[in-house]
């Protein structure tokens, strides 16, 4: 067990020594567009099933793919927040294979030549520790349509409204190394996603999706064999699938045995992944180009336009939080995470202290909002109150516990913190004479610990201090009652 | 009734505006001679009232000054086009009863230009084949035979052999290794397969995606250009469409080709080729030169790459976009407890034999392991062949073949798939090329059988191509019209 | 690379009938086994060419591919979309169970 204590982040101890977990993205990311890719069909359903379905998307004989300028444009945004490479030409291919939510027979996906090539993003592991994590490639593709298994015992039921939704699919390097850095690497990626409006990054929804690739191996020792999970919609779930997958792989090497590489369903019910049945047929997608279409060129003209179009990414606002308001770069990630956390941060922190601040909306207000189910977009303390209720902790008018109790009556009556100090009497008494009446009275009412506290005993020092906040309701300004505390404990 | 038929498209055309014929008239005239002919087997769908009722509509734009260009004219349509509500079954047992609900680009562009439609017609299955002889439906026969039926030729077998029998007027076919020509000379009459990308392929069914190529099938090379201007444009729909607009073809027909540079390709003139053909395919040039222009001779080195690239590439694609007929949301399905099962079933079913045979080359070559030496080959030789076409038409304006290396042969004679194949070897490199081609009716072999030549001309010089192919038609003035036709 | 050579033999047939989705019986796969390799043999004079500096020719059009604007312009057609199909229910495509 203490043992285990010394293990980082994505190490297992197993019988045979430590092994090292080696992890490898494909996020597939649903396009913000409103057509679909290849067809004039709407891109939103929850419609009847089959509503959003064109008879180029049911694959009628002779229909033919038409490419959406919109996600075209999406996807080289998403390159260029990604630092990645943009190819000017790349070319879409036919991933052949039988389903029954895939009606051509075929995926269209790009292969061998995506629209986007390496890149890298930084990642926020804890307050101290980033890592840099490698972008293998971004393509453009096609979605699946829905099957639904459980409407009847002997039929499956399918609906296309999915089928032909554009899908952004962005592949990492193996670079990843632990569950954590995944997960914190999807919330990066999503963060991305959602500032430069590609894709509205909503997880349950299924806009955004992963399938992990993991493997075990020593401590630098080669790759492992891998198995891929498929289709994980939370980052819970892709934490809690990776750790139990490589679990699972050190279980199988302990024991004697070899990983065989597969496709593997992540049950939620029992935290474990299991083998895909569906997939057990060897795959031969038999890629080639699809003659259907052109390869998709355009000029670096164009892409500088679009490069025009981006807002600050969010690294970039980091460093600008950092630099501007002096906060810590954990905290900075964190506000950066989401544009409505940044904007809400620069207008609460304006003309008061930063850091604390950011502490207040991380810790304080994040925390009560999601107690409430609330967003910040409607969260009842406006960026203006908090950055209110900071000034008045600053300015030593209320102490930090006053605040909180204040913070709790803004989140009902969204009222501002002054009015609400106002109206409760709660302002901190910061009058000499007035907290040297109750440092007088506690002293006479404690002989006993006056004595041993002048003794020796120093840590009585703090029950003096709780004794006259105590007498105070918590307003007295506590660096005064230690500072007059100090002075007349003599 | 005959004057009828006698008339051709640009002659019935004429006589409709100016009303000394109605086309009510004229489609029942069609109508008869479908029933005469039935026997040939070239329609698949006889639409006899959706026909008259366009006749009627026509008839009246015609009253009211309002026609256009094909008013009136009554015409066949090879079954891989699309017809709204008219069943679509590509000659293929697993669309059996696929009713489309949607038109073809192409067909509508017919429609919208005042055209008749008689009805479906018969080809190979999938457009999978050289002589007819793989429709799920039975055999066309070429009204040409003599003692023995005889192949249409193929895969617009039923469209040849319905404009040959005077059982349309006009036909449209789809051309995708020589599946408009190689009929078209058989038949005894003109095929033109235009620039890839000038006729739209949207509701077309789709063989191989990037040779598959609209045309039509004529009595003249005037009809063929009359069809052409109005199946041709441009569609947003087809991305591999393309955005040149073609100037009116009939303005083109009687230009004088003086000083025209006529290239004539040693590689075609090999071998296996018939004497009869030789000796028409020499008349043809002479005729040409005696027309004024210029004979050059020219080499296309890669020529005999030709077929083995086209039977890596289109079974290929036809693998992949014949994947769809997996009976769930149209066509023929047969039932069974899984999913897979259901699949190989149905497919197993509803192609076949040279259909399925054909999927299984295309899977092979592009399976794993295979790709790089045959798909990837066959794209790098397909370059070095358009590279030929590119650099000889450098030196030469068009270039002139035989159509076929025989005239048309005994329905199940060639059993063999390999030397059916052998059929398509003059007309499959401009279509691996993109290049426009037509096929023209030249004269009878011995046999009493038409041979065909073939005219190429660069990409998108369809105007070119028509003019010159209408001067060899003036100089081979071959008007037979064979037994097996509606009198 | 592109040394052409291979033969075809029934269980690399089946195997490609599995990957297609193809039923083929028995009496006829040998027959098609021969086929195959007649074609393969006949394609694979594409060895003597040279292609060592060619690029490998996917379209012949001169075009580059034409951008479509981001409209909704299609679907809410649930009746056409299902009207060919062998069994529909209440508005889906039915099939054999598929268990994933
Ligand atoms: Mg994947
Ligand atoms: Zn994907």
């Amino acid at each position: 067990m203490t043992e285990t204590l010394n293990l980082k982040p994505g190490q297992i101890k197993g019988t045979s020594g430590i092994w090292e977990m080696v992890i490898g993205l494909e996020i597939h990311a649903q396009i913000s567009s409103k057509s679909k890719l290849f067809s004039g069909a709407s891109a939103s359903f929850g419609s009847d099933a089959n509503s959003s379905v064109s008879l180029v998307d049911a694959a009628m004989p002779g229909m033919l793919p038409v490419i959406n300028k919109f996600c075209v444009e999406q996807a080289v945004k998403t390159g260029l927040a990604l630092n990645a490479k943009i190819n000017n030409i790349s070319v879409f291919d036919r991933k052949n294979y039988f389903y029954a939510d895939l009606p051509q027979g075929y995926q269209i996906s790009q292969f061998t030549k995506p629209i986007v090539g390496e890149g890298e993003i930084i990642i926020d592991l804890d307050s101290e520790n980033q890592t840099v994590v490698g972008i293998e490639r971004l393509h453009l593709e096609q979605d699946a349509g829905k099957s639904l298994h459980d409407q009847h015992p002997t039929k499956s039921f399918i609906d296309l409204n999915r089928t032909g939704v554009a899908l952004m699919e962005i592949v990492s390097k193996p670079d990843i190394r632990s569950p954590q850095e995944a997960g914190a690497y999807v919330k990066k990626i999503r963060s991305i996603l959602r500032y430069i409006g590609a894709c509205d990054g909503n997880m349950e929804e299924g806009s955004l999706r992963a399938d992990c690739n993991v493997s075990v191996r020593r401590p630098g020792d080669e790759f492992g064999t891998r198995c891929e999970i498929k289709n994980l919609n939370s980052i819970r779930f892709i934490i809690q699938a990776i750790q139990s997958e490589a679990e699972r792989q050190v279980d199988i090497i302990e024991s004697g045995g070899k990983i065989n590489q597969e496709t593997r369903l992540f049950d939620t019910s029992t935290g474990e992944t299991r083998s895909m049945r569906s997939k057990e047929d060897a795959h031969d997608y038999r890629y080639f180009p699809d003659p259907d279409l052109l390869p998709l060129e355009f000029s670096n003209e164009w892409v500088a336009e679009i490069k025009e179009t981006l807002p600050e990414l969010p690294d970039s606002l980091k460093k600008r939080l950092i630099k501007d308001f002096g906060i810590t770069p954990y905290d900075a990630s964190v506000l950066v995470e989401e544009k409505e956390y940044t904007d809400f941060y620069i207008k609460a922190a304006n003309g008061v202290d930063g850091k604390l601040t950011a502490n207040w909306m991380i810790t304080e207000l994040f925390g009560a909002l999601k107690k409430e189910n609330l967003t910040l977009e409607n969260s009842p303390v406006s960026p203006e109150n908090l950055g209110k209720l900071v000034g008045l902790i600053s300015k030593g008018i209320i102490s930090g516990k006053i605040a909180k109790d204040v913070f709790s009556e803004m989140m009902i009556s969204k009222k501002s913190p002054a009015e609400i100090v106002r109206e409760k009497g709660l302002e901190q008494v910061s009058d000499d004479k007035e907290i040297l009446k109750l440092i007088d009275k506690v002293i006479l009412e404690n002989q006993e610990k006056v004595k041993d506290y002048l003794g020796g005993k120093d840590k009585l020092f703090g029950f003096f201090v709780g004794q006259v906040m105590k007498l105070s309701q918590g307003k007295a300004n506590p660096g005064l009652v230690n500072k007059l505390l100090k002075e007349n404990l003599k | 009734m005959s004057d009828f038929l006698k008339l051709d498209l640009l002659g019935a055309s004429i006589a409709l505006k100016n009303k000394e014929i109605s086309s009510v008239e004229l489609t029942n005239a069609y109508i008869n001679a479908i029933e005469k002919t039935s026997s040939l087997g070239a329609y698949l769908d006889v639409q006899a009232d959706y026909a008259l009722e366009m006749a009627n509509r026509s008839d009246k734009k015609i009253q009211q000054g309002t026609a256009g260009p094909l008013e009136g004219i009554p015409i066949g349509v090879k079954d891989m086009f699309c017809t709204k509500n008219i069943k679509t079954t590509a000659s293929s047992k697993i669309l059996e009863n696929f009713y489309p609900t949607y038109e073809s680009t192409v067909t509508q562009n017919l429609w919208n230009d005042g055209a008749v439609m008689l009805g479906k017609l018969s080809c190979d299955e999938f457009a999978m084949g050289s002589s007819n002889e793989t429709a799920a439906k039975g055999n066309v026969i070429n009204p040409w035979s003599k003692t023995n039926p005889m192949s249409p030729g193929g895969s617009s077998g039923g469209s040849a052999a319905a404009v040959a029998a005077r059982s349309a007027l006009a036909a449209t076919g789809t051309d995708t290794g020589g599946s408009i020509r190689q009929p078209a000379a058989f038949c005894g009459i003109t095929g033109l397969k235009p620039t890839y990308g000038r006729c739209s392929r949207w509701g077309i069914v789709a063989f191989s995606s990037s040779l598959d190529q609209a045309g039509p099938l004529t009595r003249t090379v005037s009809d063929a250009a009359l069809m052409l201007n109005s199946m041709a444009g441009y569609d947003v729909k087809d991305s591999t469409s393309a955005n040149i607009s073609m100037p009116d073809l009939m303005t083109y027909l009687d230009n004088s080709i003086k000083g025209k540079k006529i290239g004539i390709p040693k590689e075609y003139t090999q071998d296996g080729i018939s004497q009869d053909i030789m000796k028409f395919y020499e008349s043809s040039i002479n005729w040409l030169k005696d027309s004024g222009a210029e004979i050059v001779p020219v080499s296309l080195p890669h020529t005999k790459y030709a077929l083995p690239v086209y039977y890596i590439i289109a079974p290929a694609e036809a693998s992949s976009n014949l994947a769809r007929y997996d009976g769930v949301r149209y066509g023929a399905r047969n039932e069974a407890a899984t999913l897979d099962e259901m699949y190989e079933l149905t497919r197993g079913n509803g192609f076949g034999d040279e259909v399925k045979r054909r999927i299984m080359i295309g899977t092979y070559v592009l399976s794993s392991g295979y790709y790089d030496a045959y798909y990837l080959k066959a794209q790098k030789v397909r370059r070095l062949i358009k590279e030929d076409f590119e650099n000889v038409f450098k030196n030469v304006d068009y270039l002139l073949t035989p159509s076929t290396p025989t005239t048309a042969f005994e329905l199940g004679q060639k059993q063999d798939p390999l030397t059916m194949y052998l059929n398509d070897i003059f007309t499959v490199p401009a279509s691996l090329a993109g290049v426009p081609g037509i096929s023209i009716p030249v004269g009878l072999d011995s046999s009493g059988l038409p041979v065909g030549v073939q005219l190429i001309a660069n990409s998108f010089d369809e105007p070119g191509l028509i003019n010159v192919a209408r001067t060899l038609e003036k100089c081979a003035d071959f008007n037979l019209i064979p037994d097996g036709a509606a009198k | 690379m592109s040394s052409i050579k291979s033969i075809v033999d029934i269980p690399t047939v089946n195997k490609i009938a599995r990957l297609a989705r193809l039923e083929i019986l028995e009496k006829n796969k040998q027959n098609l086994t021969n086929d195959l390799n007649n074609i393969l043999e006949f394609v694979a004079q594409l060895n003597e060419v040279d292609t060592s500096n060619v690029e490998p020719l996917a379209s012949v059009t001169g075009h580059k591919l034409p951008l479509r604007n981001d409209e909704v312009t299609d679907g809410n057609i649930g009746e056409l979309v299902l009207q060919n199909a062998p069994e529909t229910s209440s508005g889906f495509f039915v099939v054999p169970k598929v268990i994933e």
